[in-house]
């Protein structure tokens, strides 16, 4: 099952929805400013922010509930500007759900289909078939009121899906779920995105949810595009500081350019010394400086008399411990911050004791160069 | 705090039964003088009999004073929930600058002396040139019928999620469909609370009809005119008790229409997750 949620799909590089140079103002105020970008067809994209970032603005542009100031979004080749929402081939799951409470599950289900006036038959088939997607079949007569959370939000599902729309928004769906259910409905929605074949376009201010459903993210700050990639890409290979932050996680330190050319720099940095990286696809050097990061999971501690190729040497300052595995703060001679490093506990990390002097092993391949 | 608990519980008891006992007791012997023989409230009643009910349908003044007080009540319930769904709607949806006043304004008749209420209404509408009829009653109901209408719909509209309108305009419906299939069922409920609340209040009041009338009497006015032949009692005791009686069932099943409307409208997200 998880080797089918994870495995590579085939994917048209057919342009689903085109976004370009949409700006959306209140005011001298931009909720988006300036955004461009391609949703491929069958795609699970996700538009990954803080709160604030203009991506629920984006959404609703798609769907249809805002308009650009400025700008061009077009759905599936056709232009979506004078077009009001029902007449748009998207659907979309709200954050609230907006279950109709009057209704029962199976008239929520078809109160979309109502007016395609279709063969009362056919009506009943496409509810049924709704249903059973989203593993609901038999509660179809359940009252909107008697559901749990997560019901609620599969009704949402099978009313959007049941349209079966080119395009299916989702506005934040999981954040109003338990953790635990939040992570079993992950992977149910990635696989129901899968069998269905729709695009879907998730927004959604958590990481984690992000990296594992979409086949790429738009991380967004303050409006703007910061960077469009896979989960992988965006994780590993942050184009500046803000993504790399807010991914989890990441140690930043301070580096001299030394050498730029096409595909890689050298930089000569205080802890690790002078190192070469890739050099990231969007690099604009800005002056000499430049900033190395490396995830603290990418830094392991060496025990006893092991040695790596290439390590930095310490002394733990503080310790915390997190079940699976233990968080360590290090002070490396040479650099203004401490390193932070996260460690499993299989072989004892959460016993080294704060003051103990520490050696760190690495992957320069782990070292990613981030423009200042 | 535990001592005074401990003495308390039949101090307390035998005072609600008391405050009880106060409020309604007059409401009680309505009905009890209504079926007296004898047609001065006096106890111990000298017999039982339905005869005072029998002949209220004989009364021409009486039908047509509650005729008058039908189209009275039916016209001023309309009339101030249609303007009570406006309003609202508008405060309970939107928020603009001065939104909290126009609110207090509206509830203001609420607390004003009804006297007072009255004789500005008939000033205004002398100065209109409106000569008074049953128009003029219906008008001054609806000033005080509003402040009730407001407080029923807006406890329907309140936390009426916008997004169950912007999810039915996404499943393809148009705004009127989105009204009819949406919205207005979402809110039947309030509305339907607002007119019996309205008609209810039309009804029994005196005051502002006694001031605002013609020629043609309210139920309240007859009975008002009635109660100056002491023969005539019986048949004001039975009429009111059948007033009461009337008035007590439709503010019930407005007050149940009311509690469910604000159930609907407000147990989205949270409540049931």
């Amino acid at each position: 099952m998880l080797e089918r949620v994870q495995s590579e799909r085939i994917q048209s590089d057919r342009t689903m929805i085109d976004i370009r140079d949409v700006t959306r103002s209140y005011g001298s105020f931009k909720a988006l400013d300036n955004a461009s970008l391609a949703i491929r067809e069958g795609e699970f994209f996700s538009l990954l922010g803080p709160s604030g970032c203009g991506k629920t603005t984006l959404l609703r542009m798609i769907a249809g509930f805002d308009t650009p100031t400025s700008g061009l979004i077009a759905v599936d080749g056709q232009p979506m500007d004078g077009i009001p929402a029902n007449r748009r081939p998207t659907n979309m799951v709200f954050q609230s759900y907006a279950i109709f409470p009057h209704l029962n599950v199976e008239q929520n289900v078809a109160y979309g289909l109502k007016r395609l006036k279709l063969a009362a038959g056919e009506e009943k088939r496409r509810v049924e078939e709704a249903l059973a997607q989203v593993s609901l079949t038999g509660l179809g007569k359940r009252r909107a009121t008697e559901l749990s959370g997560g019901q609620r939000q599969r009704v949402a599902l099978a009313r959007a899906l049941v349209m079966r729309p080119k395009v299916l928004l989702l506005d934040e769906p999981l954040s109003a779920l338990d953790k635990k259910l939040r992570g079993q409905m992950q992977v149910e929605l990635r696989r129901l995105q899968q069998a269905v074949g729709i695009t879907f376009v998730l927004v959604t201010h958590d990481q984690y949810e992000a990296l594992a459903m979409s086949d790429r993210i738009a991380v967004m700050f303050g409006g703007r595009i910061a960077q469009v990639a896979s989960p992988k890409e965006i994780y590993q290979r942050p184009v500046n500081r803000q993504v790399a932050d807010f991914l989890g996680g990441m140690n930043f330190v301070k580096a001299e350019i030394v050498e730029e050319n096409g595909a890689s720099l050298l930089l000569d940095t205080l802890g690790f010394g002078r190192v070469r990286t890739d050099k990231p696809k969007a690099f604009v050097r800005n002056g000499g400086a430049a900033t190395l990061g490396i995830r603290p999971e990418r830094l392991r501690v060496l025990w006893d008399n092991a040695s790596a190729k290439f390590e930095v040497a310490g002394k733990v300052v503080e310790r915390h411990y997190f079940g699976e595995i233990t968080h360590l703060i290090v002070e490396i001679p040479g650099l203004e911050k401490p390193l932070s490093v996260t460690e499993t506990n299989d072989f004892g990390a959460d016993d080294i004791p704060v003051g103990a002097p520490i050696r760190l092993a690495y992957d320069p391949e782990a070292l990613v160069a981030m423009a200042d | 705090m535990t001592a005074t608990r401990r003495f308390l519980p039949g101090w307390l008891s035998s005072y609600a039964t008391l405050y009880i006992l106060f409020l309604y007791l007059p409401v009680i012997f309505l009905p009890i003088f209504s079926i007296n023989t004898a047609a001065t409230p006096k106890f111990p009643l000298s017999g039982v009999t339905l005869h005072w009910y029998e002949d209220l349908p004989k009364t021409p003044a009486l039908i047509d004073a509650t005729w008058n007080s039908l189209i009275v009540g039916v016209s001023a319930s309309i009339l101030s929930t249609v303007l009570g769904i406006l309003a609202a709607r508008s405060i309970t949806r939107y928020r603009y600058p001065g939104r909290r006043a126009i609110n207090g304004l509206i509830m203001a008749p609420l607390v004003l002396p009804e006297v007072i209420v009255a004789i500005s209404m008939l000033l205004v509408m002398l100065q209109l040139g409106l000569s008074l009829s049953l128009l003029t009653v219906v008008l001054g109901h609806v000033l005080v019928c509003i402040p009730y209408s407001m407080t029923v719909l807006t406890s329907g509209f309140e936390g009426f999620d916008r997004s169950l309108e912007e999810a039915s305009a996404d499943l393809g419906e148009s705004a009127f469909g989105t009204f009819r299939r949406v919205t207005l069922p979402m809110v039947a409920p309030a509305i339907i609370s607002s007119l019996l609340v309205c008609f209810t209040i039309s009804l029994d009041e005196f005051i502002i009809a006694f001031f605002l009338t013609g020629t043609e009497a309210t139920l309240p006015i007859y009975i008002w005119g009635q109660l100056r032949f002491a023969a005539k009692l019986p048949g004001v005791l039975a009429l009111g008790t059948l007033l009461l009686f009337a008035s007590f069932v439709l503010m019930t099943i407005a007050e149940i229409l009311r509690r469910r409307a604000a159930r609907r409208t407000q147990n989205e997200g949270g409540l049931y997750a």
